[in-house]
């Protein structure tokens, strides 16, 4: 629960190649699907495949909960343990509470005398001054990486509404065309993803469906976003799905020249 | 009251009972199976007409446990909140097509849960909780689920008016024996 451990998952994360990710972070909450006055709890960690307790719990310090009306809900009994975190939720209000965590940085990467650099160290926060000083100008094979990450997932309380769901305009962010707390087997969803705001188009999605470890292959399932952003996905069984996106471009915040956004959620799908 | 008086009310009684007796209506019988299990509980049942769009028209009956003692949170002690409304969202294709949009309870539509035995419900054209269902096609749907159990959503298919008095059936295979649709012009 420190930003050190986020530094670190982030600085991992940058080091691989585009598109590879040693770890997936994701959500589960108890169910999504539920009555007022209610409790949810929800656990939270990055493990290589989606929903199996065996890497790091993930930190809680950048945890967003919005509630039905809008303004921020506060999480209970956080907990932090070796292999997930974990944390509480009443619903007090009717209607969809979006959970997220969100994540953002940036590091420079460079080479001196053939020695691979990174500023800033673990555990420390980027500033401008502090790029100033300890990144040289004309460094060598010099990346700013601005990293934006957001995992989510969405629990309803009674009748399901969408104030919390409005876009925050930052990063990549998926809208709901079908419900989120309205999936079922046998009826396709389709959903929006959105890039700052705007439709992200000719996105590639990955779709892992839970209970991995009592089958022989992750069975990915990709779709591809429209030229609205939108893509439908079908869902060949009852749980909980991990979707994810993510996108490299050179709208980073300066002195940021390339940019890494991530996106992730997890959904719940029932039988009808 | 006077002579006159309960003379006027006999009458308007009487036309009210015959207009009812006339009237179309609908008539719904749920078995709730007997069960060898360890743990029985009564099941929730929620049982409602949807048109071929799936929106619903009429909630009909929705049966789930009363907070312990009939009174408040407080009154019903520890166990409370495992009574009421909690489990409700379990009802899960009620819950999605009107259960989690309405105000509980429903006068007239909500109550206890039933025993295991054969249960009629009559509605009546006009009358809550059916209300005036227009000429169409439409669909009754009975969805039963029951804590340590199952879950079962049956649906009977039925064109309204009906001519001639009509007999629909399905027979469920695990929380519900039969349930019959009787329509009467």
């Amino acid at each position: 629960m420190n930003a050190k451990t986020i530094c670190v998952a982030v600085l991992a994360t940058l080091l691989l190649a585009p598109g590879v990710h040693a770890h997936k972070r994701w959500f589960e909450p108890s169910k999504t699907v539920l009555n007022v006055g209610q409790w949810v709890t929800v656990d939270a960690a990055s493990s290589t495949d989606p929903f199996i307790r065996d890497h790091n719990a993930l930190p809680l310090d950048n945890l967003v909960v919005t509630g039905p009306d809008g303004n921020a809900v506060t999480p209970v009994n956080l907990f932090k343990g070796r292999l997930r975190s974990s944390f509480d939720l009443e619903l007090v209000q009717a209607g969809t509470y979006r959970i997220a965590w969100v994540n953002e940085g940036i590091t420079a990467v460079w080479e001196e005398n053939g020695q691979r650099r990174v500023w800033p160290p673990r555990g420390t926060p980027f500033t401008p001054e502090g790029f100033g000083r300890e990144v040289p100008a004309n460094a060598d094979k010099l990346r700013v990486i601005q990293m934006l990450g957001r995992l989510e997932t969405f629990v309803t309380a009674g009748k399901p509404n969408d104030i919390a769901l409005k876009p925050v305009g930052r990063g990549l962010e998926l809208q709901p065309i079908t419900g989120f707390n309205d999936l079922y087997v046998g009826e396709p969803a389709t959903f929006r993803l959105l890039l700052d705001g705007k439709p992200a188009v000719d996105l590639e999605v990955v779709v892992i469906a839970d209970g991995i470890r009592y089958r022989n292959s992750v069975d990915e399932i990709r779709a591809k976003t429209d030229e609205h952003g939108r893509f439908t996905l079908d869902w060949p069984k009852p749980g909980f799905y991990w979707l994810s996106a993510t996108v490299t471009d050179d709208r980073g915040t300066p002195p940021a020249t390339e940019r890494r956004v991530n996106y992730a959620a997890v959904v719940e799908v029932l039988t009808p | 009251m006077s002579a006159m008086y309960r003379r006027i009310f006999q009458v308007v009684l009487c036309a009210l009972t015959v207009d009812s007796a006339h009237a179309a209506a609908l008539e719904v019988s749920v078995q709730i199976p007997q069960l060898s299990v360890a743990e029985y509980h009564r099941p929730y049942v929620a049982m409602w007409i949807e048109r071929p769009d799936r929106s619903v028209v009429a909630n009909l009956a929705v049966w789930y446990q009363q907070k312990r003692g009939g009174g408040s949170a407080e009154a019903a002690g520890a166990g409370a909140p495992e009574g009421g409304t909690k489990w409700l969202p379990d009802l899960r294709q009620w819950w999605r097509r009107s259960g989690r949009a309405l105000a509980l309870p429903v006068d007239g539509v909500t109550g206890a849960t039933r025993p295991v035995g054969t249960h009629v419900l009559r509605f009546v054209q006009g009358h809550p909780p059916l209300g005036e269902l227009t000429p169409g096609r439409y669909r009754l749907l009975v969805e039963a689920v029951r804590e340590e159990g199952g879950r079962e959503v049956l649906e009977l298919p039925f064109e309204w008016p009906v001519a001639a008095p009509t007999e629909l059936k399905v027979d469920g295979q695990s929380e519900l024996d039969s349930v019959k649709l009787s329509l009467a012009p």
